[in-house]
């Protein structure tokens, strides 16, 4: 008797906990407000995912502590699409289908976004990308949106600051990557607006682990310049080569330098370099009159205390992405995802980390030519380059 | 071109030749020993560079070396002992026939399981190696054309090893004995060498060795959880290419195919700079299926039972 009685105490147990299962599950708590998220946690492109994740989730969870959107709690959902496109795609498809989500945001990479971005907009679920490249919002779709600032930007920066300098003939070198490539192009594209001539340009494969024929072929170019785009280790490398060659001509690189690892593995040859990044890492050196400065450094501090690693401008670009959602459900106080996507046009003047995002029906990246800052390196640290 | 150009490519193809040599040489003691084809060896040279990383932090960078070098070694005996061996007896007693290419592929495993084990330790993070003299910045010029004064340390290691291997091989009992091992195990197990512990000993020297070339590049290259795969492919690329089993062919292939690869790279994009050495990789053996400078197994057989 008393072991059927103790049998039937389990089953209660069981059946409570079904039920409480099952009531989260379908939602009887109509207060959630369910948000989608698709990042490359694992895989290559990890080390942008992976920061991606733990802010997002940081985020909604300092979120829910303050009471939520409205009263309302958020649940996010996050998927670990490992950089693939294919699995990307079927996890937007999950999340709108079966999770009913009210908006998704990443992937992480560009290649992803260009994979989901018709299902979503079709599906009428507002995406807001992760990814740099510019075809994810060119031409606009009224639901798809990005946070990353605009490759053309980066390259732009770039030239104006060698323009400055009096650099007319430049030596271009990127990985094999879809980074690389992208970079290349718009590089090459853009270098005549600014009166410089790309006397040499070049491809390495992005496992590199020494580029001195390359830089033999650069030396021999006549080139006043050279401009790395990659993300990859190579971009230590280049800098060491560079020294070791007595090759003196100064070395721009990508914003994929804007991770302070790679200014370590260069040790002393990092000093000098110089390149366009997001205003993240240099936080702390930003006038007090910059209004995305407290926010930044709030940002850094929460990271850093919570994960016990240095944020990242990938992090980053997940912070905003779920700051405008936050923003637009907030504003348009529905979680109908196309009065969502509506709101979302209409956000203005809204710092982030990226820059200050001002949306409208033909732009929907938000950002100006102001979200980016030239850096240098100086004694192993990262520093704002001149003051323009 | 003008000459420095032209010397200072050749100085690029030195860092590329030795580096590829000292890996083909690891290849090549493994395969007298056994005939096996060890994929794992671009895994030691990654552990001696990450181990120089670690240890270089506590001691004195000779002394993180040499522990490199030995743990490495102590690894790579490990790995005999307990899974090639193991592998090659099942191998032999199920299948009925020699077990070398469940060996080789065993080292694949292997591979995959240092390499994993190495970013569970390190992460994916790169690491770098406190160059010998001076720091990232330091210079020599030779007519013209300049170069770190790590890659002196590269080059003379190199040689260091491959003189060390050729006397090893001639004139010493345990390097004819490893010899005779890959010619014949039953023949050698008939003279009384310990034809088991010769491969177990051809391990623990190929990690070693290894080892030491992965600390002494390091500097140059840094190194990453995930390097060895490339090195493997390479450092097996140039073996070939110069005919497995002989340290002068590995050597000579070697330093020839970095050379090549260097120059490649004014008519070619540097991202093409493998396929020019898997091309000519392609052609060699079409032409001469023993190597550029190997002899056939046979002949080889023959010459040692001089």
């Amino acid at each position: 008797m008393i072991q059927i009685g103790k049998k039937n105490g389990c089953r209660k147990w069981q059946a409570a906990a079904a039920f409480l299962l099952i009531t989260a599950g379908t939602g009887v708590f109509a207060a959630t407000i369910k948000i989608g998220a698709i990042f490359a946690v694992t895989g290559p492109a990890s080390y942008l995912g992976a920061p991606e994740e733990k802010t997002a989730k940081l985020f909604v969870e300092n979120l829910n502590k303050a009471g939520g959107i409205n009263g309302n709690k958020i649940e996010l959902i996050v998927k670990d699409s490992a950089g693939s496109s294919e699995k990307a795609l079927s996890f937007a498809k999950q999340l709108i289908d079966e999770h009913e989500v009210v908006a998704i945001i990443g992937p992480t990479t560009s290649g992803e976004s260009l994979a989901i971005k018709d299902y979503c907009n079709k599906s009428k679920v507002p995406l807001i990308s992760c990814a740099a490249a510019e075809t994810i919002v060119e031409p606009v779709l009224p639901f798809v949106f990005k946070t990353p600032q605009k490759d053309s930007y980066v390259v732009k920066w770039a030239y104006q600051t060698m323009k400055d300098n009096g650099i007319t003939k430049l030596a271009v070198v990127s990985s094999n990557t879809g980074f690389g490539a992208g970079g290349k192009t718009q590089l090459e594209k853009y270098a005549n607006d600014f009166g410089i001539t790309v006397v040499l340009s070049e491809s390495y494969d992005a496992a590199a682990t020494d580029l001195s024929s390359l830089l033999t072929k650069v030396k021999g170019s006549g080139a006043q310049a050279v401009i790395n785009w990659s993300i990859e280790p190579a971009q230590s490398i280049i800098a060491k080569n560079m020294k070791q060659m007595n090759l003196t001509i100064p070395l721009y690189q990508s914003h994929g330098f804007g991770n302070i690892k790679y200014v370590e593995a260069a040790g002393d040859a990092a000093d000098g370099i110089i390149f366009p990044c997001g205003k993240l890492l240099v936080a702390d050196l930003l006038p007090d009159s910059d209004s995305q400065k407290a926010l930044l450094q709030k940002y850094s501090t929460d990271y850093k205390t919570k994960y016990k690693e240095d944020a990242s401008t990938f992090g980053g670009h997940a912070y905003d992405a779920i700051l405008l959602l936050t923003t637009a459900i907030s504003q348009a106080k529905s979680s109908d995802p196309v009065k969502i996507a509506a709101a979302l046009e209409k956000i203005a003047n809204l710092p982030g980390t990226a820059g200050i995002f001002t949306m409208s029906k033909t732009d929907h990246n938000g950002l100006g030519m102001d979200s980016i800052v030239m850096l240098t390196v100086k004694n192993g640290k990262f520093a704002l380059y001149g003051t323009k | 071109m003008t000459s420095d150009i032209v010397i200072q490519y050749i100085i690029s193809g030195l860092i590329y030749g030795s580096i590829y040599a000292v890996i083909a040489l690891g290849f090549n003691i493994v395969y007298n020993a056994t005939g096996i084809i060890n994929f794992a060896q671009g895994e030691f040279v990654m552990l001696g560079g990450m181990i120089t990383h670690s240890f270089s932090k506590i001691m004195s960078l000779p002394l993180a070396l040499l522990a490199a070098v030995l743990i490495t070694a102590v690894i790579g005996g490990f790995i005999e002992l307990v899974l090639i061996r193991n592998i090659g007896r099942l191998a032999k007693k199920k299948l009925k026939k020699s077990p070398e290419m469940q060996m080789t592929i065993m080292t694949i495993g292997i591979s995959i399981l240092l390499r994993e084990t190495a970013l569970t330790i390190w992460g994916e993070q790169v690491q770098t190696v406190p160059f010998f003299t001076g720091n990232e910045t330091s210079s020599i010029t030779v007519a013209g054309a300049s170069f770190s004064p790590q890659l002196i340390w590269i080059i003379t290691t190199a040689f260091l090893i491959f003189l060390f291997l050729s006397f090893f091989y001639k004139f010493t009992l345990k390097g004819q004995a490893m010899r005779a091992c890959a010619c014949s195990k039953t023949g050698a197990l008939i003279c009384g060498i310990p034809a088991s512990t010769m491969v177990t000993f051809s391990f623990i020297l190929a990690a070693g060795i290894g080892a030491l070339a992965g600390s002494v590049t390091a500097p140059l290259t840094q190194t990453h959880y995930a390097i060895g795969t490339a090195l493997s492919i390479k450092g097996f690329t140039v073996a070939v290419f110069g005919g497995l089993g002989s340290s002068g062919a590995a050597a000579a292939a070697g330093f020839l195919l970095g050379i090549i690869e260097s120059f490649s790279i004014v008519v070619f994009p540097e991202a093409f700079k493998d396929i020019v050495s898997i091309l000519l990789l392609l052609i060699v053996l079409f032409l001469r299926p023993s190597g550029l400078f190997g002899t056939p197994l046979k002949k080889r057989k023959k010459d040692s039972n001089k």
